[in-house]
């Protein structure tokens, strides 16, 4: 017997023996069909407990059920038989799984590749793998922690449905739920001392209103960043790894920059440092700098190094903010008044653009590379300056057309009024 | 001599000439001739003047719009845009030719109210009516087709929503609906139609008509209210020319400055492009001269007496419709001078209804 | 002379009249002009928005680059690929709305804001992006390019 304490060791031939001996029972739905008379059912739908009759009612919704397995699958037993011999070890009765032998009975399938292939090729069958290498998978094999996640925590056992099922409890929006319901629970969490802040921090994240509020698949949750099977926190040095999925140009002036060395070298996780792990909050102009509720105020002082890198990038994207939000008041003014400034509108949207991109850059944490973006947006902000204030000037110019016309109408109009004076109407008396 | 007369001198021979050769010097006659009674209800002869003077206007700038406007789905949102952003005094024609639109049914509407009210329809005027009754319905479809020629979206919404109701008309609807969108959707046949109704089609019948109604009004006169023949006395009138048409003209040059500020401070809008495949944005309606008849048929239940809902409700505008048409061939107290107070309540009534509901119209939808 | 236009009542009968003359050649001018400047075709040409004539020639577009241009009212890419063809497609990325750019280095497009790539036919090969870009059609006639609005 090997020393406990390593990974492998007793608990991987335990696993890996149970799955061979596993995968030499038969499985009672070969190609999806159902066994003709399922006692299981019959007798547990009818059973007032609710622990036992629970599951029965509901299975149906289940995605193995829709494929045809039944409960045998995966408790084992005969359903052929009815009455408590089909409850039998002997014939493969498992009763509740838990542990390691749930991961065993889960396993057997869904580490199968020729198996899982009659079902959905597409399926991936690596994770048991996956999970072995994730921190539940190590604290089950090696301390036989039972506390920690096993395939039903997050899969509830008889409701299963594919993640892309808005009712799953592995779908995008529900995923947080759902590893919060052991993450988020202090008392459940107090022998690990991790936090359980986790999940009401990220519900006040930037990421999850993406996803909540605008529908935005592509928004990360729980598993995105740290793994679904393989569920472990990133480290410290690779943080930047996991955010430059999306935010590659980020990721990448970042790793070029001089921070990345020196947050390495101080232990302090890259991308999360400034912009924190969880609670995610959406950036503004006003976390640059070094002054107060800054961001880089907090190491850097004023008026040395870094301390001047960052209020000249800060000073710089203000002076691009303000000129593009002049321009785009100018438009709007004129839009409003009912001028056509569409095309304006549109060519602004470089300076927009150019915004964008000198956010992006400082991360470069050198001033030049913003300055470079934000001069380019400048020229646009500018042109886009004069454009309104045209605009606005033909406006003034039809408001004193109009008057000038109104005006020589009311003249006209006046020189009617007297002339109709004049006349007198004679009033040309008719019979009566 | 001095300057007038030498312009007088000229203005004469110049008469002459044209005189030997035109002859319409009759004409001058008789208009020198036509006066107009003065009593207390004579402010409502100039409403048909005015809604005439706006057609006028609406036929010039049509025509300036025609200039630059293209009638093709592909281009006409484009060539409207183009209009408004590039053309020296675009905004100016494209608003103006919007807002005497509205002015003139506005005006319209009130001209036809008078009438009703001050019984004008009575004999020898019927067909006088029947025209004008004529015109009132082509100039609701002058309006209902220019407001698509846009092509924006809003006005793409607005047709599909009008043209749907067609279909309820029993037997005929869905063929009719073919005929009215130029294929089963509103596209760009639809836009093609509509412009050739409304720039050709419309135009040659309403001119026709005017002239008629024109005429008919010059052959019978202003028709005095039965209530102030009632009060008899001496009859006041006044000389057409030059004293109703100088006040006429007071009138049409107010309108005419009406319209400049207007247009000067609430330029037409344009919108979105018309996109087919974007979902009807909330809160569609029809323009206000429609209001009252698409708030009601909100308000109809889905099936009446075994019926559709809606096809009861535009059948029953249709008979509406007709028995207005009628009312000069009802109102058999009018010819005799003393007329129903029936029809007094159904003006009143008719009045009353469409106010209501086409304020209700805009307080249940509100626009965005 | 015309007695009605002498005497102090005639005085203000040719004031009227000046008033009136004056006043309606003013309103008849203050018409004309807006109509005849409106008559004259402004100088800008009529950009259809289904069909744009770009302000360079392929000339001026080496292969494997990109240029940015207006089609009606939105932003779009002409793209030369490596071997010679002349490709355009939207340039509004159908994430969020940021510019896209051609990458040489990736032969294919991509948007900076959040890792999003598209091939060269505008379908969404990666990232976030959740549906393709729009393509439209590219014409050499001459020494002009003309990109239209695709069937």
């Amino acid at each position: 017997m090997r020393a406990r304490g390593t990974i492998g060791g007793l608990s991987r031939f335990v696993l890996t023996a149970g799955l061979a001996l596993a995968g030499t029972v038969r499985l009672d739905a070969q190609g999806g069909a159902a066994p003709e008379v399922d006692n299981c059912r019959t007798c547990h739908e009818v059973i007032t407990v609710e622990r036992l009759a629970g599951p029965v009612k509901a299975y149906p919704a289940d995605v193995h059920a829709e494929k045809g397995f039944s409960c045998a699958a995966c408790h084992g037993g005969d359903p052929a038989i009815a009455g408590f011999e089909a409850m039998d070890p002997a014939r493969g009765f498992v009763g509740v799984p838990t542990g390691r032998r749930l991961i065993q009975v889960c396993g057997r399938c869904h580490a199968d590749a020729g198996f899982m292939h009659r079902y959905n090729p597409a399926l991936r069958v690596d994770q048991v793998t996956e999970y072995q290498t994730s921190v539940h998978g190590q604290r089950l094999a090696q301390f036989g922690d039972t506390v920690v996640a096993t395939c039903a925590s997050c899969h509830p056992a008889h409701g299963i449905r594919p993640a892309s099922d808005p009712k799953s409890s592995v779908h995008p929006l529900n995923v947080a739920e759902t590893c919060g319901r052991c993450h988020a629970d202090s008392t459940r969490m107090a022998p690990f001392g991790i936090p359980t802040d986790q999940r009401d921090r990220y519900r006040e994240s930037v990421h999850w209103r993406a996803l909540a509020d605008r529908g935005d698949q592509s928004a990360p949750t729980c598993n995105d960043c740290h793994g679904n099977h393989g569920a472990a926190p990133p480290g410290v040095t690779w943080v930047g790894n996991v955010c430059g999925q999306c935010h590659a140009v980020m990721a990448d002036y970042f790793g070029r920059s001089p921070h990345s060395d020196i947050f390495n070298r101080m232990g302090v996780p890259g991308c999360a440092t400034c912009h924190s792990n969880h609670a995610i909050a959406a950036v503004s102009d006003t976390l640059l700098g070094v002054g107060e509720g800054t961001i880089c105020g907090r190491c850097h002082d004023a008026g040395i190094g870094g301390g001047v890198v960052a209020a000249t990038m800060r000073a710089s994207l203000d002076s691009l903010r303000g000129a593009f939000a002049l321009a785009d008041s100018l438009l709007a003014r004129a839009e409003r008044a009912g001028m056509e400034v569409s095309q304006a509108q549109v060519d602004l949207g470089a300076a927009r653009n150019a915004l964008v991109q000198a956010r992006a850059a400082i991360h470069t944490f050198r001033a030049d590379s913003v300055g470079a973006y934000v001069a380019s947006g400048l020229n646009v902000a500018d042109t886009a300056v004069g454009r309104g204030r045209k605009a606005l000037d033909d406006l003034r110019f039809r408001r004193v057309g109009l008057g000038i016309s109104v005006g020589l109408i009311l003249l006209l109009i006046t020189g009617l009024l007297l002339k109709i004076r004049q006349h007198h109407a004679p009033v040309l008396e008719g019979e009566s | 001599m001095s300057a007038p007369s030498v312009v007088r001198s000229w203005w004469a021979r110049a008469s002459a000439w044209l005189e030997d050769r035109v002859g319409l010097g009759g004409l001058g006659a008789v208009a020198r001739k036509k006066t107009v009674p003065i009593h207390r209800h004579t402010l409502w002869y100039y409403l048909g003047g005015m809604t005439l003077f706006l057609f006028i206007v609406q036929l010039s700038t049509g025509v300036l719009l025609l200039f630059y406007y293209r009638p093709s789905a592909d281009e006409a949102y484009e060539s409207v845009q183009f209009l408004m952003a590039e053309v020296q005094f675009g905004w100016l024609v494209r608003s103006m030719h919007a807002w005497a639109a509205n002015l003139m049914i506005f005006t319209l509407f009130v001209h036809f109210f008078s009438v009703l009210l001050l019984r004008a329809y009575r004999p020898p005027r019927e067909i006088t009516w029947v025209s004008g009754m004529a015109l009132l319905g082509l100039a609701l479809g002058f309006g209902f087709t220019g407001y698509l020629l846009p092509w924006n979206e809003l006005a793409y919404f607005a047709t599909r929503v009008g043209t749907e109701i067609v279909r309820v008309v029993p037997l005929a609807g869905d063929f009719l609906l073919r005929v009215l969108r130029g294929g089963d959707d509103v596209s760009g046949a639809t836009l093609t139609r509509f412009y050739a109704i409304h720039v050709a089609l419309l135009p040659a019948t309403v001119i026709t008509l005017v002239a008629l109604h024109l005429y008919l009004v010059q052959r019978h006169g202003m028709s005095v209210p039965p209530s102030v023949e009632r009060q008899g006395g001496r009859r006041r009138e006044m000389r057409f020319i030059p004293d109703f048409l100088l006040r006429d003209l007071v009138g049409w040059l107010s309108a005419l400055a009406l319209l400049a500020a207007l247009a000067a401070f609430i330029p037409a809008e344009l919108g979105d492009k018309a996109d087919p495949f974007v979902p009807a944005p909330a809160g569609i309606k029809p323009e206000w001269y429609f209001m009252f008849m698409f708030q009601t048929l909100k308000y109809l239940p889905a099936h009446i007496l075994g019926l559709e809902g809606e096809a009861v409700g535009v059948i029953g505008f249709g008979l509406a419709g007709v028995l207005v048409l009628l009312i000069p061939f009802l109102d058999r107290g009018a010819a005799r001078g003393r007329p129903g107070r029936i029809f007094t309540w159904i003006g009143v009534g008719i009045l009353a209804y469409m106010i209501v509901l086409t304020i209700l119209g805009y307080a249940a939808n509100p626009t965005k | 002379m015309n007695s009605r236009t002498t005497g102090p009542r005639g005085s203000r009968r040719r004031f009227v009249n000046w008033l009136l003359g004056t006043s309606f050649g003013g309103m008849v001018l203050s018409v004309l002009y807006p109509v005849t400047r409106y008559l004259i075709p402004p100088r800008v040409a009529e950009a259809a928005a289904s069909s744009v004539t770009l302000g360079f020639g392929p000339a001026d577009i080496a292969p494997g680059t990109a240029k940015i241009f207006k089609f009606g009212n939105r932003p779009a890419l002409l793209v030369r690929t490596v071997a010679g063809e002349l490709r355009a497609l939207s340039a509004t990325c159908t994430h969020l709305g940021c510019i896209v750019q051609y990458r040489q280095d990736l032969g294919h497009i991509w948007c900076a804001c959040h890792n999003g790539h598209f091939d060269l036919n505008g379908r969404n090969i990666a990232g976030p992006p959740p549906a393709p870009l729009e393509t439209y059609v590219v014409r050499e006639s001459g020494d002009q390019i003309v990109v239209t609005r695709g069937a």
